[in-house]
């Protein structure tokens, strides 16, 4: 392995003094001059038809410039092609409790709200459409024109072998059925966008989003503005999570006000109003059944959800696919089935929050796998080291893994948290649970179908010795900034705070799809990898012939370039660029990366497949109070299997961000709403949606564990997600082996161990969880034959 | 519109404002200080936090009106002459700023606490830092760069741990 200079230490970000000095620029910071402001009115029905909108008295107060209804902008729009069934405003019904009806531009904000209580609506309320299983009962009024069946948004059949077989090879067979409650990303930042209209006919949009490029594509279709007339800058996201990934109604607003009025218009989202734009966690009700060997080996696997997607189709239909793709990344199985269904219901819609669709399946998988263990009467910890998918393979599903260092990740949390010492071995009240999972490093697929790389990045050598990267990327938090820059200076040999960076502006820099999928380090930095390794080329020939020494034989370290065998023969970084530029001109290179093609040919093949995995490892210890069911967290263990950091530091902070995140799911986080057909969110406040604060945050053990894969920058894997992933179940194995009660659904509230606890008194089944999977109308399965039968990979779809 | 007087990051300040202002209003677009941020504009998240006589206070609950004739620090003001607060060099080492939209409150309300109480244990940063919420950093890097600050600030030779950067070997 080469050592490296920049790569694998620790190091401040490259905006951290930006952050801490307030400096940074987030959307809402932004005004111009003769800006006005934008409100937004929200329907006040779940489920509505739009009779008439009269907007007449809000025209006529003083401040008031513009009002916009659904007529002024009827293109609709969504993230995935498939599912382009979004208004900026509601076209002719409303669909949740918060969908925006009208816009208004006012030259305050106070003006722009005192507006909105003039407008009025008629609407005429059809039957909401509370729950998925609602969905299921009544299939009209429907929600949506299109879907699946009634109000089922997508229904998924796959077969990977056959199940059956493997049951019957099993020496034991289990199911189970286990339910997770939606939650939210909750960025401290309230989304916010700006938008300027200049007479020449162009569009600037300033915005928190992690998507620029999908925001771009958005505002042409809607505007109908050729996209080379439009620019998206992103702001750097005060927090994103997957919250600011779709394209949103108040972006395309507030640029249709700016065209309108000529005037700079700006939005900014209050937070009731972020809970309602949600995109977060699907509540997911799943069935698992399981064929295992004596020695845990599993022989086959079936696995059904049922996810709540809301009102509107966002990312839905990869989330259904994502609830089902990654069972099989971790754990060898031979035969897969999976069967998913995605219900719209009259809620805000749910998409993509950190780990996409795949937190409640690993939640249920590593319950499950836990009772599986306890049955078979082994160690959950060497259950799982004995049937761990093997480094380099294809999955029953066509996934293909490359490193794979899970076996190193249970080894360091079992030895930290000294599990064999406390594993049902720790007093009433207290006890340990381990938990696995494994994330994505990018998506295969782009979102939408092209054959163009997924990142782009240009760089610049200016003859001061200065480097500049340009690249679409978008920093929300999580540093992708400066991964660039250490990628570049690792390469180059120069100092990463002499790297200027320029992201996220749809003028100036490349495509880059967005901050999403875990995919930012592994694409942009193979992007950032090749310009650099094509300017060092360009460098290395000329600086070759000025020293007189073979170009392979030349070092870039330490701002110099020299010769490795004699390092006083040399120059400074600036004089080769001086050379270069002499003799070629202007020097400026490009790079560009696009994921390996997926290994399954069939139809869902897109969802799962990625450049390389992440896999964690995760040991909870609790202490459970019985007399009133509060679960205290006092430390995690956690090991992940980062492939190589970049920037440790930023890979801990990943860590520590994503296992908090996870900590406020397992105990407390949820979108709830209140238990009737007016389909309202309860809790849209900081205040009364619990997260965690400094006094129920746990500690935390991190272990990195470096197993490098070919295809990450440096064998760089993702770190963003993947570590959120065990903490949910290892929470409630740990309060199973700390009082005896199965809590099979999240969040673990006081309430629900309260009411195992009474069960098992009682001498009830000691559980807590859904008692049933309903009847879906499933299509007929698309049979997949196994990796190694003919027509491998090929879907055999019926009809 | 209303005038007042105060004192502003050090500097003696007349603003004038309509009266049903916010203290985080008028910084943020009045004295154009946008360091301040905003959550939720109802008191329940401390990301608008700032010094009101050197007392952490919630700028979204108090009406400028009030801070009449009073000192106000915000983020904008901690950096001297162009050299960070030594919290402010702990906390970007240490990555205890992820998205950065919640470090001024943390800042401040760390500040405030060793003002206060020079060799604060990990229970009272905690309990100082109650009221602040942050959704990237799990606030443990935040724990770390206040303990680093504080022995700096007692003019002790302190580093970052090893483990804090690159985790347990």
């Amino acid at each position: 392995m080469a050592s490296h200079r920049v790569i694998g230490k620790a190091h401040r970000k490259i905006d951290a003094v930006a952050k801490v000095t307030g400096v940074t620029k987030f959307a809402d910071d932004l005004s111009f001059p003769r800006m006005l402001y934008c409100k937004l009115l929200r329907s006040t029905e779940p489920h509505a038809k739009i009779i008439r909108i009269d907007t007449s008295a809000a025209e006529r107060l003083d401040g008031v410039i513009a009002v916009l209804t659904g007529k002024d902008l009827p293109i609709p729009f969504g993230i995935l092609p498939v599912s382009q069934d979004e208004h900026a405003l509601c076209l002719d019904k409303v669909r949740f409790v918060g969908d925006p009806v009208a816009a208004v531009a006012a030259t305050s904000e106070e003006k722009a709200t005192a507006a909105l209580d003039l407008i009025k609506v008629e609407y005429e309320p059809l039957r909401a459409i509370a729950s998925a299983e609602d969905a299921l009962a009544h299939p009209e009024p429907r929600i949506h024109d299109y879907g699946d069946s009634g109000n089922l948004h997508k229904l998924v059949d796959l077969e990977f072998g056959d199940v059956e077989e493997g049951f019957a090879e099993a020496d034991l067979v289990r199911e189970d059925l286990f339910f997770f409650e939606g939650n939210t990303h909750l960025p401290m930042e309230q989304h916010a966008a700006a938008a300027v209209w200049s007479p020449d006919g162009k569009l600037a949009l300033w915005s928190s989003t992690q998507t620029p490029h999908y925001v771009h594509r958005a505002l042409a279709k809607v505007l109908e503005l050729p996209p080379a007339r439009i620019r998206v800058i992103a702001t750097p996201n005060g927090g994103g999570f997957g919250g600011k990934s779709d394209p949103f109604n108040h972006e395309i607003a507030v640029a249709k006000l700016a065209m309108v009025t000529g005037r700079p218009v700006k939005v900014t989202l209050t937070r009731e109003e972020v809970f309602y734009c949600h995109r977060g966690r699907h509540p997911t009700l799943m069935w698992v059944k399981t064929g295992v060997k004596k020695d845990g080996a599993i022989t086959g696997m079936h696995f059904r959800s049922l996810l709540d997607g809301g009102g509107y189709g966002s990312y839905g239909v990869a989330s259904t696919y994502y609830t089902g793709a990654l069972q099989t990344v971790t754990y060898q199985v031979p035969r897969y089935k999976f069967q998913g269904a995605r219900a719209f219901t009259n809620k805000p819609p749910c998409g993509p929050k950190r780990g996409h669709g795949t937190p409640q399946p690993r939640f249920g998988l590593e319950v499950h796998i836990d009772k599986i263990a306890e049955q078979l009467k082994l160690d959950p910890a060497e259950l799982r080291l004995k049937t761990l998918v093997p480094p380099n393979s294809l999955t029953a599903n066509y996934l293909r893994i490359g490193s794979m260092g899970l076996g190193a990740c249970i080894n360091k949390v079992v030895e930290g948290s000294d599990w064999k010492k406390k594993f049902r071995k720790l007093p009433e009240g207290r006890g340990v649970g381990l938990a696995c999972s494994s994330y994505i490093s990018g998506a295969g697929l782009p979102i939408y179908w092209n054959n163009m790389p997924h990142s782009g990045v240009q760089l610049r050598c200016d003859r001061g010795g200065g480097v500049t990267v340009f690249c679409g990327s978008t920093e929300i938090g999580q540093g992708s900034d400066s991964v660039l820059a250490y990628v570049v200076a690792e390469v180059l040999g120069v100092d990463p705070f002499e790297i200027a960076v320029v992201t996220a502006d749809t003028d100036l820099t490349p495509v880059d799809l967005g901050s999403y999928s875990s995919r930012v380090t592994l694409m942009t930095g193979n992007a950032a990898i090749q310009a650099a390794e094509r300017a060092r080329e360009i460098l290395a020939l000329h600086a070759s012939k000025k020293l007189d020494v073979p170009g392979g034989r030349l070092v870039f370290a330490s701002g110099r370039v020299f010769d490795a065998q004699d390092p006083e023969r040399g120059m400074a970084f600036a004089e080769a660029v001086q050379l270069a530029e002499a003799a070629e001109g202007t020097l400026g290179t490009v790079g560009s990366y696009t994921p390996p093609r997926s290994a399954g040919k069939y139809r869902g093949a897109g969802v799962g497949p990625s450049p390389a995995y992440s896999y964690s490892a995760c040991v909870a210890e609790v202490d459970v109070d019985p007399a009133t069911g509060i679960v205290r967290v006092p430390t995690i263990w956690i090991a992940h299997d980062v492939g190589r950091c970049i920037n440790a530091a930023a890979v801990i902070g990943q860590v520590e961000g994503s296992i908090y995140m996870g900590l406020g799911e397992a105990l407390m986080e949820e979108m709830a709403y209140r238990g009737d057909l007016k389909v309202v969110h309860k809790i849209p406040s900081l205040l009364e949606y619990k997260s965690p604060t400094t006094l129920e945050m746990c500690d935390v053990v991190t272990y990195l564990i470096e197993d490098p894969d070919p295809n990450g920058p440096f064998g760089a894997k993702e770190v963003g997600q993947g570590p959120l992933l065990p903490v949910m179940p290892a929470v409630a194995n740990a309060v199973y082996d700390a009082v005896g009660v199965r809590v099979d659904e999240v969040p673990i509230t006081p309430e629900k161990v309260l009411k195992a606890l009474r069960a098992k008194a009682k001498g009830e089944e000691p559980r807590v969880g859904p008692k049933a999977f309903p009847e879906i109308p499933w299509p007929e399965p698309t049979r997949v034959p196994l990796p190694g039968a003919t027509k491998e990979g090929v879907g055999v779809s019926p009809g | 519109m209303v005038t007042i007087e105060l004192e502003v990051n050090g500097e003696r300040t007349e603003v004038a404002f309509a009266p049903h202002k916010t203290l985080l209003e008028v910084l943020r677009e009045d004295l154009n200080l946008t360091g301040t941020k905003h959550g939720c504009e109802l008191g329940e998240c401390g990301t608008c936090t700032v010094l009101l006589d050197e007392t952490p206070v919630l700028s979204c609950l108090l009406l400028g009106l009030a801070c009449d004739g009073h000192r106000v620090k915000t983020v904008e003001g901690m950096a001297k002459a162009g050299r960070l607060h030594p919290l402010q060099e702990t906390f970007a080492d240490l990555g205890a700023a992820q998205c950065g939209y919640c470090t001024p409150a943390f800042l401040l309300a760390a500040e405030a606490l060793l003002a206060a109480n020079a060799k604060p244990t990990r229970d009272e940063i905690k309990d100082a830092l109650a009221g602040n919420l942050c959704r990237c950093t799990g606030y443990i890097k935040i724990y770390e760069a206040v303990e680093l600050a504080a022995a700096r600030m007692r003019g002790e030779k302190a580093e970052p741990t090893r483990e804090s950067l690159y985790g347990q070997s």
